[in-house]
């Protein structure tokens, strides 16, 4: 388990990053924290001709507050963001998301950024994106455009970026007063993928519910404030329209069950939270 | 440095039985243990690399590694071909169609078997070497289940053989046929226990090295034993077993019974040296570990029980289907013949019969794993129980009492042959229950079912064997096929106690241990006999089958330590002791009776003052001869080769003592199980083990809640799970073979119960390291089956399976159909759907029918050949996302029905693994153009199935989505990926 | 800009416990492999190699990571710390490694650098953690041999320690 032979780039900046970018095209990928790619690339599932990496860009290394939203930047790492003292005023939803976000120490390395733009259909924090609405802020050395979450994750392991672009930040929009949020995960052990995770949102007038783990990325549904049957029937048929399959870890039925269950649970939680 | 309130070893009394700290930690703490891999190699060591089969089962056509030989870097590769030419099979105890090797030869037949072995200058240029190796296999239908593995219609593995069942034996002890027609009830259920293994954390390791002197070999590797196969190497070899030199280092990174199957690995890599002309190491990775190293035989088992209206049973059937793998391994088919005298548990029933069918499957070959055929045997027994309980309205408790072994039977002949040694089950049983609160466990059980959950209480028993009598495994053979091979029995253990010219003491051992604390113990056990401190004795377990003594049941496996070495140990020590009691006998002028080791000196036990240190004594013994009593030889060194004679040969009725010292488990546990997501959460879970004497109870109970936690993940997740249609491996990384982690365990009340020595051993101790894998699956499992009311219970208790068991119905949606439900249970990757193409459908088949149309259909397609009538080969890159890789691909059209239907099916196969499926293809003229409709289904096998679980179905989804959406494209429709917009299907082929 | 090709073999220095050492790594040498066969500090084992294990667990600029899922090359100039540099200078045990030693908190030891590694930077994070919260940190590593108990109770005999040391 030794990664096939590449070229590495330590890119000084990020505009040194993306001409790297426009030279190597497709052949090149971005390495920050390196926890989800480096496995890929010891068990060779990919042959990059050139790493790029951002890890030590002082440029991007930031967490900051602008226009509503929390602005995180690409070599931030996902532990910088946990002890980030503001997170839980500004963020609940992804502060009750990270402990269930891999291990300590995957996340002293493991990057916000590159967790996202991995786009793995478990993965916690690119549902916490999707539920919030965030946005992703790629750059090539054409110049820099924003994608909403819900159009950047296109499926598995796949996203609306270019062989020249690169994810310099994403940007999650700060909670207001009056919102709930709730968490909710159903993993075989501590800090695994999820089986099934269920991150909500309540407002005043709406539930907003994401589920990973289900389908080949993580779903949003909207709804107004649902109850009883009515909110069970609605998260029934999420579960359904899912498709999810049966793999080693759990079959597609029990799946649904715990969309159900855990979809339950967490608009009451979220509820409550909110005061509603 | 805090100060921890432990005290220094007491001057005063002996050490065994204390809790004294270990030695091994002073090394292991500091980063200084030496393993394999820490130790230094010669300069010009190469390092290997396997490449492995992607399929279950095939015939290799042809394997070309001269691309791979070409890397600059890469020393040698060799094949089956080499391993044919240079090596014999492999053997094991009986006649059997298998030629095994350790490398394919003509056929692979599991997932991760070795195809070709490469050494380079380092394992990165290996794996780069690895993958530029081809080879062409032409897939056979493979089989998974071993009861269908017996039907005659199932794929023959072996085609020497005649049956995928090697071996066929039925034991009849007692009159159990009469039993069965006096009872008054009988009842019968079938077990299906699955495959698991404990996986170390440090993998197998091997240093070979040719050694042109003796035409053999020096190997170094983490080898656990049994020594007897130490033959079985050099006999594949073709050389002198004394020109095998084997190795095993100070530390190994626990074992469990793994690290007995790397043996095939240094027959291999001594080829491997010899071809590159330099020495070679291999250390296995994780992937290899998980899919190709080793599992415990998974195990189908009919049980049938015969008993009366007080649920006293007098007699016990069992078929067993012990499915092995692909080949078996020496000692295979051991685990069913280690329990086989011990077939009836703890209970005192007397009449059995037993059928073993050994079979062989498409799946990685079987090995010791921590229980050894144990877990398999009482989940069968400990369930059958518990059902008949359940049958009469019986306590399970009050019934498992009435069945158990009195006291007063001690030493006790089971039916099947064990010798039973001590014991006292009924009070071992009222401790447990006494001290592990049962009452108070019940009221919380009563509590939650009042309020409507689900909770259960289970309870097990488990004789506990320790130390192999080494002709067991002979049972497998009739009477006379045993007398033509001669006498097999008893369990040889070896150790050695010097003493030096300064008095310093050094033990050597064969004992191989693995974690267990051995140099601890054999301290203690040493220095209590010569009146010395732990710290005065270095134990040193490093071994060198060409230095030490060793016979062939040396190494650390089957609890074979407590009764074992340290019965050796004692023995060495006393034989040193005896020796110096005589010399200090003389110089104090006193009897030899009168002689006692206190505290480092030598003494009159009636006065002390009359003393002579114990280094001076050791003085004499090498510098002074010539003072030493009549007779005596110089010198101070001791070995004991100790057998216990209670471990003798089967007997004509296939009656056998397959352990020396039998101790014994009792457990219960409380779960309540969550009917939300289908995960049992244990309440309380009690445990006790009898082992007899406790040499160290910081060692024992290290032991015992190591053992419990490997079985809580037998129990809840731990499972190989392999494809039964295609046989592919889909347990490939530490991601979806699930070992729990702190968080996921229970904690464990432990019990002390008052010890029942054995009589057999030395010091009266007896094996502890295994118990809670007989105990804990079952345990557990009896108390699902309480909590659900349910008969058919199984292993690992996942939280889909529970879920499964307890909803026969599920929420339907309110709109349309819901869609198909994927066939799932991890086989086929199956599906159907429908396009509109804008074409008229003799348009869209044309292109089908068009070579270098179809390249643009086709997913990272880069050539397509037509090859013959419909018949294409194809170069493509296949992936999702970042993850892809490059895969040969031979594509077929059949049953064309110009220009309505086709079938495409074909195969690909890359350094990602392989690839088969087959999709039919329908045309219908429609508005706007032709309605396409397909279905597939696509198997997948190799790395990207092993490791990939969760994404496998994903991503074939995704490929086929995009062969028809550029049929779309191809036909003139909406360039939905080519044009301005951005999106996932601009970037085409790749 | 610094480049390097995947032929090429590039000098790499960095301190590992607290003395400079240096040596030699092609771009996709893992730092794990780099430790332990260039530099020979072969206390740092390897386990999985894909991150779920814990067992190379090393401490880069005081963080624990897994030194399998980090090349060799990203570790120029890095504060490196192993199992090798936990001792007190004058060669006894740690807090930490006197707790293991006295709690039986390992069998084979294959794994416990990793763990101490990983515990290492816990408690001094949260140097009076509850039991729960031991158990937490422990759960990116995994151990065959003990389970886990006496490591739960070594590390929070450890933390005592330290506390009380610190007080």
């Amino acid at each position: 388990m030794k990664p096939p032979p590449f070229d590495y780039l330590r890119a000084n900046s990020v505009d040194e990053a993306v001409a790297m970018l426009a030279e190597q095209g497709d052949d090149a990928r971005i390495i920050a924290g390196g926890q989800s790619l480096v496995p890929m690339l010891n068990m060779r599932l990919m042959r990059p001709e050139v790493l790029v990496d951002i890890g030590k860009l002082e440029e991007t290394r930031y967490i900051r507050k602008s226009h509503g939203s929390v602005e995180i930047g690409a070599s931030t790492t996902q532990g910088e963001v946990m002890d980030w003292d503001e997170l839980d005023a500004t963020l609940p939803l992804v502060a009750k998301a990270f402990p269930h976000i891999g291990h300590f120490q995957t996340r002293n390395r493991g990057t916000v950024c590159g967790s996202i733009t991995h786009a793995d259909p478990s993965s916690e924090l690119p549902l916490c994106l999707a539920v919030l609405g965030g946005e992703v802020t790629l750059q090539s050395s054409q110049g820099a455009r924003t994608v909403s979450a819900g159009d950047f994750q296109q499926g598995l392991l796949t996203v609306d970026k270019e062989a020249d672009e690169m994810t310099v930040m994403v940007s999650f929009p700060v909670a207001q007063s009056g919102e709930g949020y709730a968490f909710q995960e159903f993993a075989h052990r501590h800090g695994d993928f999820a089986v099934v995770a269920v991150a909500a949102k309540v407002t005043g007038d709406s539930i907003r519910l994401g589920v990973g783990g289900v389908a080949d990325r993580p779903e949003v549904r909207q709804w107004g404030l649902l109850e009883g049957d009515a909110l069970d029937d609605a998260l029934n048929e999420f579960a359904w329209e899912m498709g999810g399959s049966d793999d080693i870890h759990a079959s597609a039925r029990h799946r649904r069950e715990l969309v159900r269950h855990l979809g339950r649970e967490a608009v009451a939680d979220a509820r409550q939270e909110a005061g509603i | 440095m805090p100060q921890f309130a432990v005290p220094e070893h007491a001057e005063e009394g002996k050490f065994v039985g204390r809790r004294i700290t270990r030695v091994e930690n002073i090394t292991l703490l500091k980063g200084k243990g030496q393993f394999v891999d820490d130790l230094p190699t010669k300069k010009g060591t190469a390092e290997v690399a396997i490449l492995r089969s992607p399929h279950a089962h095939a015939e290799v056509v042809s394997i070309d590694y001269s691309d791979a030989l070409a890397l600059p870097g890469v020393f040698a590769v060799i094949t089956g071909e080499d391993m044919l030419a240079e090596t014999d099979p492999m053997i094991v105890g009986f006649e059997n169609p298998i030629d095994y090797r350790g490398v394919a030869l003509d056929k692979v037949r599991y997932v991760g078997e070795p195809v070709a072995v490469i050494a380079a200058r380092d394992r990165y240029t290996a794996e780069d070497a690895m993958d530029l190796v081809k080879v062409e296999y032409k897939v056979l239908k493979p089989v998974i289940d071993p009861v269908e593995a017996a039907k005659p219609e199932a794929p023959l593995i072996h085609t020497k053989g005649d049956s995928n069942c090697v071996s066929r034996r039925t034991f009849t002890h007692g009159e159990p046929d009469d039993a069965f027609a006096a009872a008054k009830r009988t009842n019968e259920i079938t077990i299906r226990y699955p495959r698991n293994s404990i996986t170390p954390m440090e993998t197998y390791a091997v240093i070979a090295e040719h050694m042109e002197e003796t035409g053999g070999f020096d190997v170094t590797s983490n080898f656990q034993g049994p020594f007897s196969v130490h033959t079985v190497m050099a006999m594949a070899l073709r050389i002198r077993t004394s020109a095998l030199r084997h190795h095993s280092p100070t530390n190994s990174g626990g074992s469990f019974g793994s690290k007995l199957t790397i043996f095939p690995y240094v027959v291999v890599m001594c080829v491997l040296a010899r071809k590159a002309g330099r020495p070679v190491k291999w250390i296995e990775d994780r992937l290899e570990h998980l899919s190709s190293a080793n599992s415990a035989p998974n195990r189908v088992t009919r049980i049938e029980a015969a008993y009366d209206d007080d649920g006293i049973v007098s007699a016990l059937r069992m078929e067993h289907w012990d499915d092995h793998g692909a080949y078996l391994r020496a000692p295979m088919p051991a685990p069913i013949y280690r329990m086989h005298g011990v077939s009836t548990n703890g209970y005192d029933i007397r009449h059995l019969e037993v059928v073993n069918n050994i079979m062989i499957t498409n799946k990685c070959p079987t090995g010791a794993v921590r229980g050894f055929g144990g877990p398999q045997l009482y989940f069968a027994v400990e369930r059958m129980m518990q059902v008949i309980a359940t049958e009469l309205g019986i306590d399970p408790l009050e019934m498992l009492r009435r069945n158990l072994i009195k006291a007063e039977q001690f030493p006790y002949k089971a039916i099947a042959g064990a010798l039973i040694d001590s014991g006292d089950y009924h009070r071992t049983v009222d401790e447990t229950v006494d001290q592990g609160g049962l009452e108070e466990l019940k009221k919380r059980r009563d509590a939650a079912r009042a309020e409507g959950k689900l909770y259960g209480i289970g309870y097990a028993a488990c004789v506990e064997p320790s130390q192999s009598n080494m002709g067991y495994i002979s049972t497998l053979k009739t009477g006379l096929e045993r007398e033509r091979a001669g006498p097999k029995d008893g369990a040889v253990a070896t150790v050695t106690v010097s003493v030096d010219a300064l008095g310093s003491v050094n033990v050597i051992g064969d004992s191989v241990p693995q974690g267990q604390g051995h140099q601890t113990t054999l301290s203690q056990i040493v220095a209590d006999e010569l009146g010395l401190r732990p710290h005065d004795v270095v134990v040193t377990l490093d071994t060198d089958t060409a230095k030490d003594g060793w016979s062939i049941a040396a190494g650390n496996y089957s609890c074979r330590f407590a009764p074992a070495s340290c019965s050796a140990a004692h023995e060495a020590a006393v034989k040193v002791r005896t020796k110096m009691a005589r010399i200090a006998a003389t110089t104090l002028n006193v009897g030899v009776d009168e002689i006692e080791f206190t505290k480092g000196k030598i003494h009159a036990k009636s006065n002390p003052d009359n003393a002579v240190p114990f280094y001076r004594v050791g003085g004499l013994a090498h510098w002074s001869p010539s003072s030493l009593p009549d007779e005596m030889d110089p010198g101070l060194r001791e070995t004991s080769h100790w057998n216990a004679p209670e471990l003798t040969p089967t007997t004509a009725n296939d009656e056998i003592n397959t352990s020396l010292a039998y101790g014994f488990g009792f457990d219960f546990c409380g779960v309540e199980i969550d009917p939300k997501t289908g995960q049992v959460r244990v309440d309380k879970y009690v445990s006790a083990h009898d082992c007899g004497t406790i040499l160290n109870p910081g060692l024992a109970e290290g032991q015992i809640r190591g053992s419990y936690v490997a079985a809580i993940g037998a129990t809840l997740m731990e499972e190989f799970k392999y494809n039964e249609e295609d046989g592919s491996f889909l347990s490939g990384t530490f991601a979806e073979y699930l070992v729990p982690t702190a968080p996921e365990v229970p904690e464990l009340t432990l019990i002390h119960p008052t010890p029942n020595p054995s009589p057999y051993t030395r010091l009266g101790a007896k094996g502890i390291a295994e118990g809670n894998q007989y105990t804990t699956p079952v345990c557990m499992a009896n108390a699902v089956a309480d909590a659900l009311g349910r008969k058919d219970v199984s292993t690992p208790l996942t939280p889909s399976k529970v879920f499964e068991w307890l909803h026969d119905t599920e929420m339907q949606p309110k709109g349309a159909t819901p869609p198909a439900p994927a066939k799932g249970k991890g086989q086929a990757i199956e599906g159907v759907g429908e396009t509109l193409v804008p074409a008229s459908p003799q348009e869209v088949w044309n292109i089908l029918l068009d070579p270098e149309k179809m390249a643009n259909v086709i997913p990272g397609c880069h050539e397509l050949t037509e090859v013959g009538s419909n018949a294409y080969e194809a170069v493509v890159t296949l992936g999702v996302g970042p993850v892809k890789g490059k895969f040969d691909a031979k594509i077929n059209l059949t049953d064309l029905d110009e220009p309505k239907s086709v079938t495409l099916s074909g195969t690909a196969q890359g350094t990602l693994g392989s690839s088969s499926g087959s999709g039919s293809v329908t045309l219908e003229a429609a508005d706007g153009g032709t309605r396409v409709s397909y279905t597939y289904e696509v198997h997948l096998s190799g790395k990207v199935a092993a490791v990939g679980g969760r994404m496998v179905r994903g991503a074939a989804r995704h490929l086929i989505d995009r062969f028809f959406k550029a049929l779309v494209r191809q036909a003139g429709g909406e360039d939905d990926g080519g044009g301005g917009k951005r999106g996932l299907f601009r970037r085409g082929g790749s | 800009m610094t480049k390097m090709e995947r032929a090429g073999r590039y000098p790499v220095e960095f301190n590992l416990n607290g003395e400079p050492v240096d040596g030699f790594a092609s771009p996709r040498m893992l730092l794990s492999d780099f430790l332990r066969h260039e530099i020979g500090a072969t206390g740092t084992h390897v386990g999985c190699e894909h991150g779920v294990c814990g067992v190379c667990t090393v401490k880069v600029d005081g963080k624990a990571v897994r030194s399998c899922l980090m090349f060799a090359v990203q570790a120029e100039g890095a504060e490196i710390e192993t199992i090798e540099g936990m001792a007190e200078a004058d060669g006894s045990f740690s807090a930490l490694q006197e707790a293991f030693h006295q709690n039986f908190a390992l069998q084979c030891g294959y794994c416990t650098p990793g763990v101490l590694m990983s515990l290492s930077e816990f408690l001094g994070r949260n140097p009076d953690p509850t039991e729960d919260e031991v158990k937490v940190a422990l759960s990116g590593n995994i151990c065959r041999c003990t389970g886990y108990h006496e490591i739960v109770q070594a590390a929070m005999d450890a933390a005592k320690a330290i506390r009380e040391g610190a007080a």
